[in-house]
């Protein structure tokens, strides 16, 4: 039904699958290896990122709320289910070492273990309590929805409650990124301030697997995460409901005189979005193997939303698009392959000069493609007549009718 | 009747002196080998032996007397004089090496040569060294050391007198008096001499003794973890040590026989309680000593009392302490609320000068630059420029004021003829464009600054402080960016209400299309308007780099706080974004008192608050009103 | 008839201006008044006030059989309670079709997961069809509203409202921009409206208000000046004086 409706999803997932099984059969562990296990880890990392920005596009390019405080949701996810991979991980080093005790260990000593050799770092003896799950996968599994969930409900319901609009509610976005990421840097707030969690790519119990195998399960379940977060923010914005969010970003009073709820709606999609995007984030910190608090930076949300803007937001493959493109880029010409321009006076180095260029070239984009990449397919598509389903151009003379007449 | 005085005195010293070498005579067995017992009534007799003795008491006691032959000398340097006459004495010295019991009664003596010494600098450093490491032979010295001519000196032998009264008076009455009299005092040495007085010691006992000065009874539980308390107990010699996991682990381990321990198998140790049960198989074998069991710890517990007990046994003292203490925390509050005041209100500055120009754009085109803080990061490096070509630092300011102002005036207006001006009505994408803008500045800032921070140095007659009584203190920069901020504030003020700019830019902000109407290019006012926000951002980034370092991260370090000021105070409305500044600046500095070690949650805390802040003032501390805005 | 909607005693201010001033008004269930006045008189922000988007600093708004209170409701919670409002230009969602912009409107649960959860019947499909066609819009059913001309938008909006089928209608300046025949076709979709709800117009038009032929209401300074037949108080010489004389 819903693929039918939107052909496009058709495209993408096929276009996912492919993608997914190309890089596996050049992988290192299933195929010639050709692509290196960094670049399976870098590729795998990506499509998290373009589920984060799938979420970005679901509340800014459909909901209308510019939020520069997503990425906080993507770290927190990342947060919740680092807490369990170091957790579990240092436990399985600690029984290790007890094991060769005479006696064998109490649950209290494992656990007096674990923690100073987690919390030794920030000089803490205790396990906080934000950590009392942190042994229970299923019980962190559960907290890497419902943490960030719950912090997005909160500032939703405070933020739409007060009906704080436009740029107002972007800035307390993220002022809210930034309040969290400075608490998250204090030591004792049992988060290993600055530190942050590390080692995440161990996952405990496999230890006898090989990264290169692992990073090729990570990639296959970021691209199952991202098809199924795509279905989702497909079957939200499809139907009445992404109809009455839309109605909501174009004209937000209209839509309350109608006797919608508005700023339920607004809770909704902030929330589910705040969701997908710790959901792609407890996928994305595995496979980086470090998360610390300089990853919920203002700034790294607002890349997020550079990303959708420059793919094109209102459309879900338009953000998959420009976050792909944009992180590969720019991993491409911060990682220093970039061949440098000798332009005679001067030799631009990339790794100095691609900040510029993604600044300048967001700038252009906002400026002169306001639908972003996502318009090279609306040319695309605009190179065959419009699809008018036998309505006739009709003798009434509006704004709309002449650009399509020409198209 | 001086010169009486003088002659008589001159006449008098060679009979000291006579005195001074047959009191050395007569004691030399004692004064070579002395014994703190029985050294006193010698070092007295030297002592009253006149002036002259002083030298000499002050040489035994720096291990500096010596013998030459049967002569006593003092070493000075290489050489040494005759401790009598100061006549120089060839040959070899035998050092007297007196111990530092001895060595204490000598200095007690000294003191008071010390303290009548005729010379101002010698007498300051006897109340220095006092001060420095009183005892309570001091305090008679004090009490017996004539008048000081010098009202200074007196006065601090005076004060002197009564710390040491306070801490070695054996009349309580007289130390009481002591600590009153000392009442609207702040200082540190009276704070010093006063918190030792109120040490406490943690004790338990089956009963608090009467005589005890208790400070506190500690209930169980509440003021005393159970943990803690058995501790003491322990320590007290009054419950047998309970015993610790890993001291029943190693015991546990040294006794495994067969993979089981007092019948326990080993794989089931992993459970406390089997622990438990194999140590108490192994105790009844009389393998281990028996553990204090649960039970017996509480009992041991709850027949105990536990207290904090003064070390100072009057508890008038305590209380007389505690009242002093007391009341200077009090007054040194008053005086710390007066310094942090001040440096909010200079933080506040500091906010007002980053915030107004984005207020002036936020306000005029309903625009937020993001790229303002690059803005404030240029004029920074604008005048660290300006520094590198001019030497005179003074000169170089008043140069890199006006220059930061136009090369940010004219960074805004090619970015809003460039940018802003094809983004119209659209303020989302504005934000985005501005940050790309922001990026691509930074990045470029780095290129040609490098990342490490450049110095922009105050010159002189702005370094220093402005202080006012003994915490109050505020550095003279903050005071000139405060000055500074009001400039501003007069100028915003005056350009909006008495010049044809202002009156086009507020009929603008009211009405643009009736503005149009009206002959005001929209256009050109609101890129006006852009360019003098940027160039107050300059001129703030100026301000900013005197007491920051200047780096290409600058403005993103303000950024937010200048957002936060404009949110907070509202938009359109310079008393607002005043208001804001100040909200924000106060609100700061007081979250930092309360968590003075953790800027970092102070920081979150305010953000925290401005977000609920927000909730009951969504458009700010003074919106625009009527029917418009709620539109 | 007892009332549908009963204003009483209502005043506003903004900045120290009075906009409303000790207004009451009351409209029964099925019925067509016409709400006149000159500029400034009140009109619009007697109709924020009732639809929920400014709170009068004073006096009662009471809904219904049951006499609930407006005041304490949001603007959505009014419009669920069954007051729709048309706004002076048309405002319809031009991103959308015709159709989804019908859809939304259509009387159903407005909570989002009701929505989410809502799929197209062939009721409901039936019945924007039909809406689409009582407001001419049949054949344009699947184009995008920001295709429409001024004067169709007008009818979308209109046909939007009847799809929420609220028992009060206000509606602002309904004749603005439209041609002879089109008001022509307003007055008679009105007057029929007001036969089964309660209809308040609010018009500048003197000639579209003697169409109406209904009870007219002059408002002046806030509160209200005459009540009557367009007749009657074209009469009133308090009515000439500040308003038709003019």
């Amino acid at each position: 039904m819903l693929i039918r409706k939107h052909p496009s999803v058709m495209i993408f997932l096929a276009l996912l699958a492919v993608f997914t099984i190309a890089v596996t059969l050049m992988s290192e562990a299933y195929g010639s290896g050709v692509v290196p296990t960094s670049t399976v880890k870098t590729l795998g990392k990506t499509l998290c990122l373009a589920l984060a920005a799938v979420a970005m596009d679901l509340v800014w390019g459909y909901a209308g709320i510019l939020s520069l405080g997503h990425m906080a949701f993507f770290a927190l996810g990342g947060y919740m289910i680092g807490m369990w991979l170091m957790y579990a991980r240092t436990g399985e080093i600690v029984a290790a070492t007890l094991a060769n005790a005479p006696i064998p260990p109490t649950a209290e000593e494992l656990r007096q273990g674990i923690t100073s050799q987690i919390f030794g770092v920030v000089g803490s003896a205790d396990l906080p309590l934000t950590w009392s799950f942190a042994g229970s996968l299923p019980m962190q599994l559960l907290l890497v929805l419902a943490v960030p969930g719950l912090l997005a409900f909160l500032f939703g319901w405070l933020a739409f409650r007060s009906r704080v609009n436009g740029v107002y509610l972007s800035i307390l976005t993220q002022a809210m990124t930034l309040a969290l990421s400075l608490w998250l840097f204090q030591n004792d707030n049992g988060f290993r301030g600055n530190n942050g969690l590390s080692g995440l790519q161990n996952i405990p119990g496999l230890t006898e697997v090989p990264q290169s195998v692992i990073s090729i399960w990570f990639l296959w379940a970021s691209a199952l995460l991202l098809a199924g977060g795509y279905l989702l923010a497909t079957w939200l914005t499809a139907g009445k409901f992404g109809s009455v969010i839309r109605a909501i970003r174009d004209d937000e009073t209209r839509v309350r005189f109608l006797g919608y709820p508005v700023e339920g709606y607004k809770l909704t999609v902030f929330t589910i979005s705040a969701m997908i995007c710790a959901a792609a984030g407890a996928l994305y910190y595995p496979q980086a193997g470090i998360i610390n608090p300089a990853e919920l930076a203002p700034i790294a949300s607002v890349y997020l939303a550079v990303w959708v803007a420059i793919g094109g937001r209102g459309r879900l493959y338009g953000a998959v698009i420009g976050a792909m493109v944009v992180s590969l880029l720019s991993s491409w010409f911060t990682g220093g392959r970039a061949p440098a321009l000798d332009l005679g006076f001067y030799r631009v180095e990339w790794v100095n000069w691609w900040q510029v260029l993604l600044g300048l070239g967001f700038v252009a984009v906002t400026l002169f493609a306001p639908r972003g990449l996502s318009s090279l397919m609306d040319a695309l598509a605009g190179l065959r007549p419009p699809r008018r389903l036998g309505a006739d151009l009709g003798p009434d003379v509006s704004a709309l009718r002449e650009k399509e007449a020409e198209a | 009747m001086r010169h009486l005085l003088l002659s008589l005195l001159l006449l008098a010293a060679p009979a000291f002196a006579q005195d001074l070498a047959s009191v050395l005579d007569a004691n030399r067995a004692q004064i070579e080998r002395p014994s703190r017992q029985t050294i006193a009534p010698v070092i007295e007799a030297l002592a009253a032996a006149g002036p002259q003795a002083g030298p000499v008491l002050e040489a035994w006691a720096d291990r500096r007397l010596g013998l030459a032959g049967d002569r006593f000398v003092i070493v000075q340097g290489d050489g040494a004089v005759d401790a009598v006459t100061g006549t120089p004495v060839p040959g070899d010295v035998q050092v007297l090496r007196p111990n530092s019991g001895v060595r204490g009664v000598i200095g007690a003596v000294l003191v008071q040569f010390q303290l009548n010494d005729p010379e101002t600098t010698r007498r300051a450093a006897a109340l220095d060294a006092i001060a420095r490491r009183p005892d309570e032979t001091h305090l008679a010295a004090l009490r017996a050391a004539a008048a000081d001519p010098d009202p200074a000196l007196a006065a601090r032998k005076a004060r002197l007198e009564r710390l040491l009264t306070i801490r070695f008076d054996p009349d309580p009455q007289a130390r009481i008096a002591a600590i009153e009299g000392f009442s609207g005092d702040t200082g540190a040495d009276l704070q010093a001499v006063l918190n030792p007085l109120l040490a406490t010691s943690r004790i338990a006992a089956p009963a608090i003794p009467e005589s005890a000065n208790i400070a506190a009874e500690l209930t169980l539980g509440d003021d005393i973890p159970e943990d803690e308390a058995y501790h003491l107990l322990v320590a007290s010699d009054l419950a047998p040590a309970r015993l610790a996991s890993d001291a029943q682990k190693q015991a546990l381990a040294a006794h495994v026989v067969d993979g089981a321990v007092g019948g326990v198998p080993v794989a089931e140790l992993s459970d406390p309680a089997r622990r438990d049960a194999a140590y108490d198989a192994l105790a009844e074998a009389g393998l281990v000593p028996p553990a204090a069991t649960a039970a017996e710890a509480e009992a041991a517990l709850a027949a105990h009392r536990f207290a904090d007990v003064y070390t100072e046994p009057n508890p008038e003292i305590t209380d007389a302490a505690r009242r002093a203490l007391r009341a200077m925390a009090l007054r040194q509050g008053t005086q710390q609320a007066a310094d942090l005041a001040l440096d909010a209100l200079s933080l506040a500055s500091i906010y007002f000068l980053a915030a107004i120009g984005l207020a002036i754009t936020f306000g005029v085109m309903g625009v937020i630059n993001m790229a303002h803080g690059e803005f404030i990061m240029m004029g920074a490096y604008t005048g660290y420029v300006v520094q590198t070509l001019i030497a005179g630092r003074t000169l170089s300011l008043v140069v890199a004021l006006p220059a930061a102002f136009i090369v940010t005036f004219l960074a805004g207006v090619v970015l809003y003829r460039l940018v802003i001006r094809h983004l119209v009505k659209r303020p989302l994408e504005t934000l985005l464009a501005t940050f790309g803008v922001s990026i691509a500045l930074q990045q470029i800032a780095k290129n040609i600054f490098g990342t490490q921070a450049r110095p922009l140095t105050a010159p002189a007659w702005l370094e220093g402080s402005v202080g006012f009584g003994e915490i109050v203190s505020i550095s003279t920069i903050r005071v000139a960016i405060f000055v500074l901020a009001l400039l501003f504030l007069g100028l915003f003020l005056w350009i909006m209400k008495r010049t044809r700019l202002g009156l086009e830019v507020r009929a603008v902000t009211q009405y643009p299309g009736m503005a149009a109407s009206m002959g005001i290019n929209p256009d050109r006012i609101a890129m006006l308007t852009f360019g003098l926000g940027s160039g107050i951002a300059g001129i703030a980034g100026v301000a900013i780099g005197l007491f920051a370092k200047v780096t290409s991260e600058l403005g993103s370090d303000y950024i937010v706080q200048s957002f936060m000021t404009v949110v907070v105070g509202g938009v359109g409305n310079i008393w607002g974004t005043l208001a804001g500044a100040a909200l924000i600046g106060f609100l700061q500095k007081g979250i930092e008192v309360m968590n003075p070690a953790n800027t970092l949650a102070a920081q979150t805390w305010m953000i925290l608050l401005i977000i609920i802040f927000i909730q009951f003032r969504p458009r700010g501390i003074m919106p625009t009103r009527g029917r418009a805005a709620e539109a | 008839m007892t009332a549908l909607l009963e204003v009483s005693g209502v005043t506003k201010s903004f900045d120290g201006f009075r906009a409303i001033n000790d207004l009451s008004f009351n409209i029964g269930t099925a019925e067509l008044r016409a709400v006149i006045g000159p500029n400034g008189a009140g009109k619009t922000t007697f109709m924020d006030i009732v639809t929920g988007k400014t709170r009068p600093d004073r006096g009662q708004v009471l809904w219904g059989e049951r006499s609930q209170s407006l005041l304490k409701l949001s603007e959505a919670q009014i419009a669920r309670a069954g007051i729709g409002r048309k706004f002076q230009r048309p405002t319809v969602f031009e991103d959308q079709s015709v159709a989804d912009n019908l859809t939304m409107a259509l009387k159903a649960p407005r909570g989002p997961f009701a929505v989410l959860r809502w799929k197209p019947s062939r009721a409901s499909v039936a019945r924007v069809a039909e809406l689409a066609g009582e407001v001419g819009l049949a054949d344009r059913l699947t184009r995008k509203a920001g295709e429409l001309s001024h004067g169709q938008k007008q009818w979308l909006e209109i046909g939007m409202l009847l799809a929420q089928e609220p028992r009060l209608l206000l509606v602002d300046e309904p004749a603005a921009g439209m041609t002879l025949a089109e008001r022509e076709q307003t007055t008679t979709l009105l007057r029929r409206l007001a036969e089964t709800r309660a209809v308040v117009v609010v018009e500048h038009d003197m000639d579209f208000v003697r169409r109406l032929n209904c009870k007219v209401t002059v408002l002046h300074q806030g509160s209200v000046l005459a009540e009557g037949s367009l007749d009657h108080v074209s009469a009133n010489p308090d009515v000439i004086d500040v308003y038709l004389g003019r």
